[in-house]
């Protein structure tokens, strides 16, 4: 099923940012679990500003990739460089701290709490009142959290979410839990964000919308994006680049016409034995 | 007498006691394997099971006809806990079902006091308490007879329990009940009559423990605290390794009572009420899937 | 009719966010609080000290173990061991300290059963559910022993039961039931809003994160380790200045025994009935949890028109609260705080059904 989102926002040679340098590179990754080999020796990089795509067929080892790359897992060699600093290993808090942000394939919302508070959650390291101030609602803590009230406001707004600001996010529907989670991931005012399969599941009007929230937010922000999809139509009209992984290796790599005319892709998506 | 034979007096008695934690922790490993839950009740269970034994018995029914209507018993328990607490809470959280079966202990535990009142109870088995007068000869150890039948008992069932897991038709269905019960009834395996005989085994269990127990120490609610000593015993084991609950009893048994005899006259005593959770502590934070469990991987 | 919002507009984020955004509800909680504080004056001593002032005690003892349960997640029974911390602290650093308020001394009971609650809260970073349970039983034994044990903390009191000081602050005795419940209720009454605060503001929300799903919570930023250690810190906190005034406005007396597994039993049932993971649940479970003993004999009393035994009633006791934790988990997790919500959305709609 392929879409086709308005061309207008797709001219590269009119976009706000350019591409700037690697903000992200990963050099000769390995990820093992027991037997299972995971990823080998993957090495491919990622422009700031772009829109990268990786895909290939289910099992290739895509979530594990975002999963290296946030620090959730710790690759058994292999190395990442954020802007030029070369990283031993890397752990989710860090991370975070670095500016890297990411929305889960199965969604991992906190089930006990509303929309607001989801997304007020992703503000997380830009409040830094103590307990002390939080109890005693001292003036910083009250200040700090209209503050980020109204940045998270102006994310309800920009995902069109505001009927549902204080809903439990269990009740949500699961096409607008996901769009709930990207503001989640937005919030914390990322440098790159990974998404992971952030439009499965979804009907073709909820796709155009997402479609249209990822190209606005690399647009309006200059954010990087790093997405995982299985829908090739979204893939080769939104991204710039595409890396593609089957059996845990990398296969292709390139510019979606690249990638899309590529003999080892054909024949990895066909299933042909290699 | 030598320091030593004191020593392995202390040690021999500490295991004895040992196989029969592990006899109660095999009750909660049974359980656990079939429906992946751990059922906090099985202490109360214990204590429900020996009570019922005999104030059958006060009732008037012979020893071996008890027998039969307490696991009858049993089962209807089990049968009841399965349908009314577990399987309306199928797919919650671990932490619910647990406290859910920890509700369900005080229920136990109240019924068994109502139905039976709390006074407490001789059990007699026709085996003494007193020493083994061989082994006092030779040895001057103090090794209770009873303590040893007793340890015999836990031993044989424990060990048929191991078999029953490993080898046998219906232990695989156990096992495969425990993984996936949509999948366990796909292909065939009779889910309603795998429950019963977990249920029935348990129960039979918690009642063989109880009567081991009550015949030491008198049938009374310290019943139950004994029986959750099992808790530091599944942990240092892992929860679904029989080997491993097997040995991690032994180990209990002798730290509690090595550590109530000898460390504790430097304390005024009762070591043995915390030392085994203690070591669990210290378990967890080195070994958290115990000696022979399987190690947790989370899939993000 | 009454319990309408209209006409109540929020014309700023600060105002949104306010505890209580309804007129309705801040008129009725101020005249709450006026009720509590003028009840000493309707209600005999009787009702004070042995209802009332227990139930805020052990309210804000379970608000402790919400704060930590509830809100964070983690699994623990071990409340009654930090309370008897902080009661023996209070006991200790009043008989050491002339002249220490006794506020200033139940504070300062509260910060040493929140540093004890870390030393027993680091398990928590490496194992969660019933792991953790067992850690915290761990912990109840130990307390509960070691207290008893060294003679030290009873300051070598060949009687084994200490009576607990008065309490004194400001030149005055807070000698009379009277006196002891404006002393609790004020304390209780400050630290739930300061609970309240945490709950509604960055601190609850990172509990809450890295309870629902500690590895996105990780992922954005929180850092597991001071959560859950802030969460034991704070919990042990609140049950530490509840064990304190437990001892020396309840019972009187300051003894280990009073601490043991079976009150941590009794806490864990007030969150869970009352409702995990709300601050009013605490209040209402500790209510309930209190007066069913009380009910029961009334309705032996009505029903069949005698005293029944103690231990029956005991007995029975236990399967109600059993059955009730049950039933709750099955049917409303978000125990009585829920129904209590359920019923005031209610009354906004009153007289109408939607």
């Amino acid at each position: 099923m392929t879409i086709s989102v308005q061309s207008s926002i797709l001219q590269s040679a009119q976009r706000a940012f350019a591409f700037g340098s690697p903000i992200l590179e990963l050099d000769s990754i390995s990820l093992r679990f027991g037997g299972v080999q995971a990823l080998t020796n993957i090495s491919f990089n990622v422009l700031e500003h772009e829109i990268r795509a990786i895909i290939g067929p289910n099992g290739a080892g895509k979530s594990s990739m975002l999963n290296v790359i946030n620090g959730i897992y710790v690759p058994q060699e292999g190395s990442i460089t954020f802007r030029g600093e070369r990283l031993s290993e890397m752990a989710p808090t860090h991370a975070a701290r670095l500016g890297i942000a990411r929305t889960f394939q199965n969604i991992a919302l906190f089930r006990g709490m509303s929309v607001l508070d989801n997304i007020m959650a992703g503000r997380n390291l830009h409040m830094h009142a103590s307990f002390v101030e939080v109890a005693l609602q001292l003036p910083r803590a009250r200040r700090e959290e209209a503050e980020n009230r109204a940045a998270v406001e102006e994310i309800i707004e920009f995902l069109e979410i505001e009927h549902i600001r204080k809903t439990p996010v269990a009740r949500l529907p699961y096409g607008l839990q996901k769009r709930v989670e990207l503001g989640r991931a937005l919030a914390a005012e990322p440098t790159i964000l990974l998404l992971d399969e952030p439009m499965a599941g979804m009907n073709i009007e909820e796709k155009q919308d997402m479609c249209r929230f990822i190209l606005d937010v690399n647009d309006h922000y200059g954010t990087t994006i790093v997405l995982i999809e299985h829908d090739m139509g979204v893939v080769m009209d939104i991204s710039d680049r595409v890396v593609v992984l089957d059996y845990g290796k990398k296969i292709g790599d390139g510019t979606p016409d690249e990638v899309r005319s590529d003999q080892n892709v054909i024949d990895a998506y066909l299933g042909v034995p290699h | 007498m030598p320091d030593f034979w004191f020593f392995l007096e202390v040690l021999v008695g500490g295991l004895l006691s040992g196989t029969m934690y592990a006899l109660v922790a095999l009750g909660f490993v049974l359980i656990y394997k079939a429906s992946s839950v751990f059922n906090f009740a099985q202490g109360a269970m214990v204590f429900f099971a020996v009570l019922s034994f005999v104030g059958f018995m006060e009732l008037g029914l012979p020893f071996w006809a008890a027998l039969p209507v307490t696991v009858g018993l049993m089962i209807l328990v089990g049968m009841g806990t399965e349908r009314f607490v577990l399987r309306p809470l199928v797919n919650q959280s671990e932490d619910t079902l647990l406290m859910a079966t920890i509700g369900l202990a005080f229920v136990i535990e109240g019924v068994a006091q109502l139905a039976w009142g709390v006074d407490v109870r001789r059990l007699d088995l026709g085996i003494r308490d007193e020493p083994i007068n061989w082994v006092m000869d030779k040895t001057g150890m103090l090794v209770s007879q009873l303590d040893v039948t007793a340890a015999a008992v836990a031993g044989i069932m424990v060990a048929a329990l191991a078999l029953l897991f490993s080898h046998t038709k219906v232990g695989r269905g156990l096992r495969a009940v425990a993984d996936d019960h949509a999948a366990a009834l796909s292909i065939g395996i009779p889910l309603k009559h795998i429950w019963m005989l977990v249920w029935a085994t348990a129960g039979v269990v918690a009642l063989v423990a109880g009567m081991l127990w009550g015949a030491r120490s008198g049938v009374q609610f310290a019943l139950v605290w004994v029986a959750l000593k099992a808790l530091p015993v599944l942990i240092i084991g892992g929860f679904t390794s029989v080997p491993g609950v097997i040995l991690a009893g032994l180990i209990v048994g002798a730290v509690e009572k090595i550590g109530e005899v000898f460390i504790g006259p430097f304390f005024g005593g009762g070591i043995e009420g915390w030392a085994p959770y203690m070591l669990a502590v210290l378990f967890l934070l080195i070994r958290p899937e115990g000696l022979f469990g399987e190690k947790i991987i989370r899939r993000v | 009719m009454l319990y309408r919002e209209a006409g109540q507009f929020r014309t700023s984020y600060a105002q949104d966010s306010q505890i209580f955004p309804l007129r309705q509800d801040r008129v009725g909680i101020i005249i709450m609080l006026i009720a509590a504080v003028m009840l000493p004056f309707v209600a005999n001593s009787y009702w004070l000290s042995a209802i009332l002032i227990p139930w805020l005690v052990l309210s804000l003892v379970a608000l402790g173990q919400n704060i930590l349960m509830g809100y964070a997640g983690q699994l623990s029974l071990g409340s009654a061991g930090f309370m008897a911390v902080g009661a023996f602290a209070c006991y200790n650093l009043i008989l050491r300290i002339d002249g220490i308020p006794f506020v200033v001394a139940v504070g300062l009971s509260g910060v040493c059963a929140a540093l004890v609650g870390i030393v027993f809260g680091l398990p928590s970073l490496r194992i969660r559910g019933l792991y953790l349970a067992v850690a915290t039983l761990a912990s109840q034994f130990f307390i509960v022993w070691a207290l008893d044990k060294f003679g030290w903390f009873k300051n070598y009191d060949p009687a084994g039961v200490i009576t607990a000081q008065p309490i004194v602050m400001f030149g005055h005795n807070f000698a009379t039931p009277r006196e002891k419940y404006w002393v609790v209720l004020a304390i209780v009454a400050v630290l739930a809003l300061l609970a309240k605060n945490m709950a509604r503001g960055s601190i609850g929300r990172g509990w809450m994160a890295v309870r629902d799903m500690d590895v996105a919570a990780e992922v954005m930023g929180f850092s597991l380790l001071r959560t859950k250690l802030q969460a034991f810190a704070i919990s042990s906190f609140y049950c530490g200045v509840g064990g304190a005034l437990f001892a020396f406005a309840y019972l009187q007396t300051v003894e280990p025994s009073a601490f043991g597994i079976d009150l941590s039993f009794r806490i864990l049932f007030m969150v869970i009935i009352g409702g995990l993971g709300t601050i009013m649940g605490s209040f209402l479970g500790a209510g309930f949890i209190l007066l069913m003993p009380i009910f029961l004999n009334i309705f032996f009393h009505t029903v069949f028109g005698k005293s029944v035994d103690a231990t029956i009633t005991s007995a029975l006791e236990q399967v109600i609260f059993g059955v009730m934790i049950i039933m709750f988990l099955i049917f409303e997790p978000l125990g009585l705080a829920r129904l209590w919500q359920l019923t005031k959305e209610r009354l906004r709609l009153w007289p109408f059904k939607h």
